[in-house]
């Protein structure tokens, strides 16, 4: 009997300090995965930014366009130079491509030999509208956001593209 | 299955046997809940250590990003705000745990023969917990964490002969305090402490594992097994401890001030609260007697500390019989105590609003006249329709912020430049400023309104904002009484001849707006 109630009191000890020990596990690291995982509150839109001009542009040839743009980067605001490839496609109509190849992220560059988008690493191409012709690469090129007013053509954020 | 698990690890690395040796350690009888508190704060260094290294995760340690990146941590990150508040009383805990585990060797005599090398390690551990306070303070680039630094390097610099060098080891030039010494208590408070007091924690529990728990002077019963009886105990008090560290960290906000500006000559520096005692009793000594109160002093009592076990040599007794040493420990607690409380008392108030310029304290009533606080919270946890300004950083641009308070706060009477002042206001708020919103008082916000209507800061500048052709209102209620300022706005030649500011007739409600906020300038 004794025996026995020394067994339960024992037990009873070891669970309560599990379950003290849970909960401060508890208490520390749900907090913690928060912390570490969940992205930042604000989710900043760039502004938009005059890249081009669009008088300047000739349809269906893309210019490279070299841009400074201002970036929320954590804790900083950032300025830094960004790149666009920059397609005219009607008389009012601008698509711009993001130079990221989709594969593992080199920078792509117009051929304007064979009329693709090619990028160096692993010899993916893309055609003019951004499509995969060949090579590793998963989905077209990224497109940023375009605006058109007047001869100004304003880039926005990049948007990705979709898969295929 | 789970058996042959441990069997295979205790074939490999003896672990099993090493746990088990571990917890079914034989301890007195008489051990018992006064002997908690080593575990607990051992446990406080894990909560510093796990906290710590959290905000490390997102913290960049160089002013001034510093700053923006704790400012980051606490309004962009979940559970930020608790993550850094954990840390920030985890550190007070500590002291406090500490502290009790001090005073519990201390009156119960455990210090002695032969443990009076566990007793002078543990002293050390309680300079090196000093030390991380320290060290600490300094790290979120405030006001507050810059000028409680400046005032300990001031006082260290004033060591005889040694100086000049203990400040040059802080990476301070002439007292000046700056991204060197920033990195040099950074490096201290991450890389070169936390393992020492590792180390030195080992070898503290090892040597309480070499001689045993301290028992009492007259044993009578056989020893008990450390688990789980003991270990039970140990749990319940951490859990006891950690509870109110989660319920601080959860409900008392720990502010994040404006970044540390060496040239705001008005803040006031105050210490840690624990280092309140020594800042007031440096105030007993002056000139050349300054050095009794900053060194001779506090180095007097750690080495009575360290020389405890050696002073006090008798055999061991009964609590009840240490008479002489709880008479120590009262005389030492009363001083601490009031030396504590006086310099809580004598530390000047500033409220919030009384750093701000007239178009900050101005916008504080275009807020209230907007009524921007039906859809805004402005004190933590009040939970509305939109953001709550207590918790959150305002990142809009100005053109932004005006469209948004023109389209939800139109017709309220507020012009377009009281929007654009208001704007300008939000994106400098801060933990510390935005408690002005609420509590700032409505005649003084009326009398700044006032003031920014007649423009006045034209000639007149208040907390360096403003014109030179007058004199700085700063002070001005100390210079002049109510009688003389209320008589000098209605003929200003009559009290000042050659005075070139124009009379203002205020209505008596008006007036009494516009002195209230006069009064309100401090110097
Ligand atoms: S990165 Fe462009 S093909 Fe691999």
């Amino acid at each position: 009997m004794a025996e026995e109630t020394l067994e339960k009191r024992r037990g009873f000890l070891v669970g309560s300090i599990a379950a003290m020990m849970g909960t401060i596990s508890a208490a520390l690291g749900l907090p913690a995965l928060g912390y570490l995982l969940v992205p930042g509150r604000e989710k900043k839109k760039s502004d938009w930014i005059e890249a081009a001009d669009l008088s300047k542009l000739m349809v269906n040839q893309p210019e490279q366009i070299i841009f400074n743009r201002v970036r929320r980067d954590g804790w900083k605001l950032v300025t830094e130079k960004a790149a666009a490839w920059v397609v005219k496609t009607g008389e009012q109509q601008v698509v711009a491509f993001s130079p990221v190849c989709t594969h593992l992220g080199c920078a792509v560059s117009w051929n304007s030999g064979d009329k693709t988008f090619a990028c160096p690493c692993h010899t993916s191409s893309f055609s003019p509208d951004g499509k995969v012709i060949a090579g590793p690469a998963p989905r077209p090129l990224d497109r940023f956001d375009v605006r058109v007013d007047g001869i100004k053509v304003m880039l926005g954020d990049v948007k990705k593209s979709a898969e295929g | 299955m789970i058996n042959s698990v441990l069997d295979c690890v205790e074939d490999r690395t003896g672990a099993v046997s090493g746990v088990k040796h571990f917890l079914y350690e034989d301890i007195p009888a008489s051990s018992g809940w006064h002997q908690v508190l080593g575990s607990v704060a051992m446990f406080c260094f894990l909560v510093q250590v796990v906290t710590g290294i959290l905000l490390a995760l997102n913290y960049a340690p160089t002013p001034p990003d510093a700053h923006a990146s704790l400012r980051f941590i606490l309004t962009e990150l979940t559970s930020g705000r608790l993550i850094r508040g954990l840390h920030h009383w985890g550190a007070s805990m500590m002291i406090v745990v500490v502290g009790m585990h001090l005073l519990q060797t201390f009156l119960w005599g455990a210090y002695k023969k032969p443990r009076e090398a566990t007793w002078m390690l543990g002293v050390i551990l309680l300079l090196l917990t000093l030390g991380f306070g320290l060290t600490g303070y300094l790290l979120p680039w405030d006001n507050r964490a810059y000028w409680g630094t400046v005032v300990t390097t001031q006082i260290t610099a004033k060591a005889p002969i040694a100086g000049p060098y203990i400040l040059r080891l802080m990476g301070s030039e002439d007292g000046n305090i700056g991204v060197q010494t920033f990195a040099r208590f950074y490096g201290a408070h991450v890389l070169l402490l936390p393992p020492l007091m590792m180390m030195l924690i080992g070898l503290h529990v090892f040597l309480v594992r070499k001689h045993g728990v301290a028992p009492a002077p007259v044993e009578t019963e056989p020893k008990k097994k450390f688990f789980p009886g003991q270990v039970f105990k140990d749990t319940v008090a951490i859990f006891i401890m950690f509870s109110i560290l989660f319920a601080l960290a959860t409900m008392v906000r720990v502010p994040l001030g404006k970044i540390a500006d060496p040239t705001d000559t008005t803040y006031i520096p105050r210490p840690e609260w624990y280092f309140l005692f020594l800042f007031q009793l440096l105030k007993f000594f002056e000139g050349p007697l300054e050095i009794i109160g900053s060194m001779v002093l506090p180095g007097v009592a750690v080495g009575l500390l360290f020389a405890t076990p050696f002073i006090d040599r008798g055999a061991a007794i009964k609590l009840r019989q240490r008479t002489f040493a709880i008479g120590i420990v009262l005389f030492a607690g009363i001083g601490w105590a009031s030396l504590t409380f006086a310099a809580m008392r004598s530390t000047p108030h500033k409220e919030p609003y009384q750093s701000f310029t007239a178009e900050e304290v101005a916008a504080v009533g275009s807020f209230r006249q907007g009524q921007c606080w039906q859809c805004h919270g402005v004190t933590p946890g009040d939970m509305k329709a939109g953001p709550n300004l207590a918790d959150i950083a305002v990142h809009e641009e100005r053109d932004a912020l005006v469209a948004h308070f023109q389209k939800n706060a139109g017709n309220r009477g507020l012009k377009d430049l009281q929007f654009r002042q208001l704007a300008t206001f939000m994106r400098k708020l801060d933990d510390e400023s935005v408690v002005a919103i609420a509590s700032t008082p409505i005649n003084v916000v009326s009398g700044a309104q006032l003031y920014m209507k007649n423009n006045c800061g034209v000639c007149h500048s208040i907390n360096s904002a403003g014109g030179k052709s007058g004199p700085p209102l700063n002070g001005v209620a100390k210079r002049r009484d109510r009688t003389w300022l209320e008589g000098h706005f209605g003929d200003p030649q009559k009290f000042s001849p050659g005075s070139m500011m124009p009379a203002y007739k205020f209505e008596r409600a008006d007036m009494d707006s516009m002195l209230a906020y006069m009064e309100t300038l401090k110097d």
